[in-house]
């Protein structure tokens, strides 16, 4: 039928999952490689100070062994595999050559840039504190986010849609907009008497100015062929701006969405850094303080970990809400 | 024609309708696209509409549709005149059209969402997509269909408000020659199932001839409608019967007549 060939060419043929030795054996072979040299640069260390790193590449080297013999009772795990570890390996030796440059060699200046044993000590040692910060962040960063998704989506949509609230808004968003919201943070800490509500509302406005720009350029863009259509069938305003002018946007606006996330990770973190008492921004500045670079590259390791996987979760919520573009987009 | 009288039961009244854009070469004066146009549709009655490009036939059917204001002139669906677009008068553009965000099925429901019947009318979504024989593809995606289907899609979509009246705007122009003439018997078909209303712009002789109770040509700068003809050929048609190439050949004439007059 010709009804069926159409629908060929969308059904994405996955090559086999071939895993091969080579792949298989270079996570644990170079995890072997990082424990042996760190045995060889550390020897003069006091053995208790890089037991955990010790026990991580142990760890490593059994999991990975583990799951060799696993691999064939699942092809979901071979690709898997095949797919991950040559990243995992590259991490792998990322650490060894970072823990030769640093304790090994001492290129780096001690103790602004500690080797990766003394970094995964103060992880383990401290990660109460870190769990507790990362909660903080989190909190200030949703609230603060989603405030500025909010407003911003609704003074986009009012923007784009009506154009006599363009002509009064664009001169407020254009002037306003620019400016960093950091750039707000002194005024902010003195009109507000609790520095966590006045970093929430900084955020939200980091993020509302991206969110703002993006939907209201896309809503003012819709086809106007869309709405014709729309009105046709009887569409009032309220279809035409909930179910043509705001899907048609949603491409734009998650564009929006992804710079107001990018700018509230910048300003979360400042806002940390100099009024907030709490959060992975006050953590790293906090450990600055006294001096423990151990502690300091743990908290980004961590903000590294926690923005990313915000990051992903967008792009998860992205993929899944404009499935209808699949093969369209490309980032 | 002129002179329509009040008690018409006509589907469609056309009544000495001008309109005229800004120019673009010269920014103060105006440019008249349509020129006196006067024509009544009767209930169920197929007329095409067909002329040279620019000559005013999208113009007209926005009209039609409500998109655009006249500058003079009436439009009457029954005693009513036409303020504002309804889903009484259906539209049908060439490109589909379709919603890329939303399904087959979505798509063809969007009229009876929009006016707040879809829970009422909720059986007849299935009854549209097999009409257009879409009802396998009910949660596919438009970017996945043949130019054919979407334009079905299409149809579909603009039928199931019961229009009064169906406008198309050369609603198979971008399809090639032979789904075309299948997607025509098609159209047909769902117009004697269901003695819509229609007024089709075309650009191609053969198919105005083969569906149309009545042809009217129109001739360009400013668009007027220059002349009608009745079809009396019996239905079904045969695209290669001694009368149909008959009255193609008479069209042909009186365009080429037309146009170097
Ligand atoms: N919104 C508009 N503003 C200015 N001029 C317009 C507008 N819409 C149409 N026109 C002009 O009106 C004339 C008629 O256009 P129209 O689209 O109705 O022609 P058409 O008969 O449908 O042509 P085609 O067969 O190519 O679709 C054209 O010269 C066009 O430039
Ligand atoms: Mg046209």
């Amino acid at each position: 039928m010709e009804a069926q060939e159409d629908l060929v060419p969308t059904v994405v043929i996955e090559p086999p999952s071939v895993l091969r030795w080579r792949t298989m054996l270079a996570v644990p072979l170079a995890a072997a490689f990082a424990l042996s040299l760190h045995i060889f640069i550390a020897r003069n260390e006091p053995p208790l100070e890089a037991h955990s790193y010790r026990l991580l590449f142990v760890q490593v080297v059994g999991v990975s062994i583990v799951l060799a013999l696993l691999r064939r009772f699942s092809p979901r795990l071979r690709k898997w595999m095949a797919n991950m570890w040559p990243i995992f390996t590259a991490a792998i030796v990322t650490l060894a050559v970072w823990d030769v440059i640093t304790v090994g060699l001492r290129i780096l200046p001690l103790p602004y840039f500690p080797g990766p044993s003394a970094v995964l000590r103060s992880l383990i040692n401290d990660r109460f504190l870190l769990l507790d910060s990362t909660w903080h962040s989190l909190a200030l960063l949703v609230s603060g986010y989603t405030l500025g998704v909010i407003a911003g989506l609704i003074s986009g949509v009012c923007i784009g849609w009506s154009p006599s609230i363009r002509y009064w808004g664009m001169p407020i968003l254009k002037v306003v907009g620019p400016i960093p919201a950091t750039a707000w943070i002194p005024l902010a800490l003195v009109l507000s008497p609790s520095a966590v509500v006045s970093s929430a509302v900084l955020i939200a406005l980091a993020v509302w100015f991206p969110v703002t720009m993006l939907t209201a350029s896309g809503i003012s863009n819709t086809r106007a062929s869309y709405l014709d259509v729309a009105r046709t069938l009887g569409a009032g305003p309220g279809y035409l701006i909930f179910r043509v002018a705001i899907p048609a946007a949603a491409p734009n606006i998650f564009i929006g969405l992804f710079m107001g996330l990018g700018a509230s990770f910048l300003t979360l973190v400042v806002a940390e850094s100099v009024g907030v008492k709490s959060g992975l921004g006050w953590y790293v500045s906090w450990a600055q303080g006294w001096a423990e670079y151990g502690k300091v590259f743990a908290a980004l390791i961590i903000m590294a970990a926690f923005f990313s996987t915000i990051m992903t979760l967008l792009f998860k919520i992205r993929d899944r809400l404009l499935v209808w573009q699949k093969g369209v987009i490309k980032w | 024609m002129v002179a329509v009288s009040e008690v018409d039961p006509a589907a469609l009244v056309v009544r000495n309708v001008e309109k005229s854009f800004p120019a673009p070469e010269t920014p103060l004066s105006r440019r008249q696209v349509l020129d006196n146009i006067s024509f009544s549709l009767a209930p169920g009655e197929l007329v095409s509409l067909i002329g040279p490009s620019g000559c005013g036939k999208s113009t007209l059917l926005r009209l039609i549709a409500g998109l655009d204001s006249t500058d003079e002139g009436d439009l009457l669906v029954g005693p009513e005149p036409i303020t504002a677009p309804n889903a009484e008068r259906g539209l049908v553009f060439q490109d589909p059209n379709l919603f890329p965000w939303l399904t087959v099925r979505r798509n063809i429901e969007s009229g009876l969402v929009a006016r707040g019947l879809l829970h009422e009318k909720k059986n007849e979504v299935d009854e549209f997509m097999r009409l257009v024989g879409l009802e396998t593809f009910a949660n596919v995606y438009p970017h996945h269909l043949s130019g054919g289907m979407a334009q079905r899609a299409a149809l579909a979509r603009a039928l199931i408000n019961h229009p009064k009246v169906l406008l198309l705007d050369e609603p198979l122009g971008a399809l090639d020659a032979f789904t075309r003439m299948r997607m025509q018997d098609e159209v047909l078909r769902l117009w004697q199932a269901r003695r819509t209303t229609m007024l089709l712009v075309t650009h191609d002789i053969d198919e105005a001839i083969y569906m149309s109770d009545r042809i009217m040509i129109m001739t360009p700068r400013p668009g007027r409608i220059e002349r009608t003809i009745e079809v009396t050929l019996n239905r079904p048609r045969q695209r290669d019967s001694a009368d149909f190439l008959r009255l193609r050949s008479d069209i042909l004439n009186f365009l080429h007549f037309a146009g170097t007059k």
